[in-house]
C-alpha cells in the first residue's frame, strides 16, 4: 500500500502539534504507544479507529506504523467487522473508539463477526461510562459491560490507569479470542505504582486488605474506592479493596473470600447497577448460596443529567466521598 | 466469447450438481433456502472449480484466495462443494443442521472445513473481506478476495461503509460479486428497497463495475479470467444478473421457494431431471409491483 492511500486528518490545533496537545490532555491513553512498543516485535498487531485518533491517540501507533493503522471513518460496525476480516488472516487488530459505539452500537458485529467466530479483535473502549459527562447519553455508556459479558467468547476487562493498561494490553497478545477492555477518559489517576509484573486476565488484585468490608471494583472507579477506603478506616470501617480488573473470566475465589473473610460486600462502579460488575459479582455470591452483606452501588437504571463529569460522580455518589459515606451508612445500616 | 467446451461442461455438470445436493440437504433439514442458491449456482461452480486459488489439503493456507459468502443463506450451496473438493469428507455432510452438526443453515467457520468466514448476518461481508484485503495487502500477499453479496441485502448500511473503505485503501485485491437474483423475502427487490441504478451506485464508490449474465457461463468464466491484477488500485464489482430460482421453472421469481419444505419421493426425481435440464415445469413469476402476498 502507498502511503497517500493513508487517510489524511488534520494535524494542527491552533498552530501546534495536536498529537502533543493531546497526550497532555489526555494522559491515560497510552495504548496507542505502547502498544508502538509492543509493535516492534509483533508484526500481528494492527490497530484501527473510527475517526477519533486523537482523542484515543491511536495516533501514537499511526506515528509509527502508518502501514498498520486503518481509519475507517465515522462507521464503527464497519470498523469492527473489517478487524474480524484482518483477524482470520493473521493480524492482532486492536480498535479504538468510544465505548458508547463498541460496546453498544456495535454489540451485534462483536457477537456475530468476532465472538461466534473467536477472532482476536481488541476493543480498546475509551470515554466509558459517564466520563463524557455534558456530551450526553449518546455519548455515555453504562450499558457496555451489561452487553458485553453476555456474549459468549468475550473477555472482558477494565484498566484502572496506565500501569494496568500496560499490563492488560501486554496479557492480551496471547490471549485467545475478542476482548473488550474498557477504559476512562484519558485523564485517569494512576493508581499502581510499580508495573504489574503478575498481572493475569481472571485473576483480581487485593489492593488494600481488610476485614469489616470490601468494596470490589474495576477501572474508573478504582481511584475513588481506594481514597474512600482511607477515610473509611479513619471512620472505624477496615475496609478491603479489590480490583476486579476481569469481569469476564471472573475471579469467583476472590469474590468468595471478601464475602466469607469480611463482614459486608459493597462493589462499585460506572455503570448501570443491572448487568455490571455488581450483577456479576451478585451472581457468584447466589450461585455459592452466601448469605453475605451485599449492595451494589453504581448508576440506577436512569439516564443521568447534563453536567460536567465530576458533578455527575458527585450526584450518583461515585467519587470518594460519596462512596464513603453509601459504605458507612451500608456497613452500619440494619 | 467463448470458453474451452470441457471446461464449460464441467462447470454446468458441478452446477447441477449444487442445485440438486441442495436438495439433497435440505431434505435432511426438512427446510432451506432453494432459490437463493440456485441462482449462485454457476457462480459458486467457477469460483471454486475454476478461478480461485485454493488447495483443500491446505485450507489454512496463507497465500490462499479467499472467498466471503455474505448472502450466508446460500451456504447450502458451498457446502457440497468443499465435500466435493476434499476439505472434508462427504458423509459429514449427512447430519447437516441436525444436533451438533458442523453445518448449520449458516456457515461456522470454527467448525466447518474450508468456510474463510461465518456468515448469516446479512452487510458483514463485504467488511470482512476488506478486512482480509487489508491484511493481504499489509503481508504483501497477491491472494484476491472475493465477496458475494446479493441484492437485498445491499439495503444494508455497513455494506455501503465497506465499500468506502475498499476505495480509500486501493483494494485492487477485492472482488465484490453480487448475485443480483432481484429478490428479497418480500417480493421484488425494486419494490421492497430500491438498490437501482446498481452500476452507477457501485462505480460511484470508486470501484470498476462489471454487468453480467450470471447464468453464463462463458460470460462469467471470461470476466473473472480477465480481472485486472491484484497489485490494482481498484477495487473490482461484478454485477451478475441472475434469476432467483434459476434452474428449475416454478421455483424462479417466486418468493414461496426462498425458504421451502423437502422435495422426495417422484418429485425429488422430477426436480433432478429439470436441474439436468431434461424436462421443464411452467414459471410462476410473482407480478412486478407486487408485496401483498394475499
Amino acid at each position: 500500500m502507498t502511503s497517500d492511500s493513508k487517510p489524511q486528518s488534520s494535524d494542527t490545533h491552533g498552530g501546534q502539534t495536536s498529537d502533543r496537545l493531546v497526550a497532555e490532555a489526555m494522559p491515560s491513553f497510552t495504548a496507542g504507544e505502547i502498544l508502538a512498543r509492543l509493535g516492534r516485535s509483533d508484526e500481528r498487531i494492527v490497530c484501527m479507529t473510527a475517526d477519533l485518533k486523537y482523542a484515543n491517540r491511536s495516533s501514537d501507533f499511526e506515528t509509527e506504523f502508518p502501514h498498520r493503522f486503518f481509519n475507517v471513518g465515522i462507521a464503527e460496525q464497519n470498523m469492527v467487522t473489517v478487524a474480524a476480516g484482518l483477524a482470520s488472516c493473521g493480524k492482532l487488530p486492536y480498535i479504538f473508539t468510544f465505548a458508547s459505539y463498541l460496546g453498544i452500537m456495535c454489540a451485534e458485529a462483536m457477537r456475530t463477526a468476532c465472538a461466534f467466530t473467536n477472532m482476536p479483535v481488541r476493543f480498546v473502549s475509551t470515554h466509558s461510562g459517564m466520563s463524557m459527562g455534558y456530551y450526553g447519553t449518546s455519548h455515555h455508556a453504562l450499558e457496555d459491560l451489561g452487553i458485553m459479558r453476555t456474549i459468549a467468547n468475550v473477555t472482558v476487562v477494565s484498566a484502572a490507569d496506565t500501569v494496568e493498561l500496560e499490563a492488560v494490553l501486554k496479557a492480551s497478545l496471547t490471549h485467545e479470542g475478542p476482548m473488550y477492555i474498557r477504559l476512562g477518559r484519558g485523564r485517569d489517576p494512576e493508581v499502581y505504582t510499580q508495573p504489574l509484573e503478575d498481572f493475569q486476565i481472571g485473576k483480581a488484585i487485593r489492593v488494600r486488605e481488610g476485614r469489616d468490608l470490601t468494596l470490589i471494583t474495576a477501572g474508573t472507579e478504582l481511584r475513588p474506592a481506594l481514597d474512600a477506603a482511607e477515610e473509611l478506616v479513619k471512620r472505624g470501617i477496615d475496609t478491603r479493596v479489590v480490583d476486579l480488573h476481569s469481569l469476564v473470566p471472573i475471579d469467583e475465589d476472590e469474590v468468595l473470600a471478601a464475602a466469607s473473610e469480611t463482614g459486608a460486600v459493597m462493589t462499585v462502579e460506572e455503570h448501570n447497577v443491572r448487568g455490571g460488575l455488581g450483577s456479576a459479582v451478585a451472581e457468584v455470591l447466589a450461585d455459592n448460596r452466601l448469605a453475605v452483606k451485599f449492595k451494589r452501588h453504581g448508576v440506577p437504571n436512569e439516564y443521568v443529567p447534563v453536567g460536567p463529569p465530576t458533578s455527575l460522580y458527585a450526584h450518583y455518589q461515585l467519587d470518594a466521598p460519596g462512596i464513603t459515606e453509601v459504605a458507612e451508612a451500608f456497613v452500619n445500616g440494619a | 466469447m467463448g470458453i474451452d467446451g470441457d471446461l464449460k461442461e464441467r462447470l454446468q455438470e458441478r452446477a447441477q450438481f449444487i442445485r440438486i445436493r441442495t436438495v439433497d440437504l435440505i431434505n435432511i433439514a426438512r427446510n432451506g433456502h432453494y432459490s437463493s442458491t440456485f441462482s449462485a449456482a454457476e457462480l459458486f461452480s467457477t469460483l471454486y472449480y475454476h478461478t480461485l486459488n485454493i488447495d483443500p489439503k491446505q485450507p489454512d493456507w496463507p497465500e490462499r484466495d479467499r472467498f466471503v459468502l455474505s448472502k450466508g443463506h446460500a451456504m447450502i450451496g458451498i457446502y457440497p462443494v468443499l465435500a466435493d473438493l476434499g476439505y472434508f469428507d462427504a458423509s459429514e455432510l449427512d447430519t447437516y443442521t441436525r444436533f451438533g452438526s458442523a453445518f448449520a443453515d449458516h456457515a461456522d467457520m470454527t467448525r466447518c472445513v474450508g468456510a474463510d468466514f461465518s456468515n448469516g448476518s446479512l452487510g458483514h461481508g463485504l467488511s470482512v473481506g476488506v478486512g482480509m484485503a487489508l491484511a493481504g495487502r499489509t503481508d504483501d500477499r497477491d491472494y484476491r478476495v472475493w465477496v458475494m453479496t446479493g441484492d437485498g441485502e445491499l439495503a444494508e448500511g455497513m455494506i455501503w461503509e465497506a465499500a468506502m473503505t475498499a476505495n480509500q485503501y486501493k483494494l485492487g485485491n477485492l472482488v465484490w460479486l453480487v448475485d443480483k437474483n432481484q429478490m428479497g423475502l418480500d417480493g421484488y427487490t425494486e419494490d421492497v428497497m430500491n438498490i437501482d441504478p446498481l452500476d452507477e451506485k457501485i462505480a460511484s464508490f470508486g470501484f470498476d463495475v462489471q454487468t453480467i449474465d450470471g447464468h453464463d457461463l462463458d460470460e462469467i468464466v471470461a470476466t473473472f479470467d480477465a480481472l485486472p491484477p491484484t497489485s490494482g488500485d481498484r477495487p473490482q464489482a461484478i454485477i451478475a444478473n441472475t434469476i432467483k430460482g434459476k434452474g428449475v421453472g416454478h421455483m424462479e421469481l417466486n418468493p414461496a421457494w426462498h425458504v421451502g419444505g423437502p422435495i422426495e419421493g417422484d418429485a425429488y426425481d422430477e426436480i433432478v431431471r429439470e436441474i439436468r435440464g431434461e424436462t421443464s415445469t411452467p414459471k410462476d413469476y410473482w407480478p412486478r409491483g407486487k408485496t401483498i402476498r394475499n
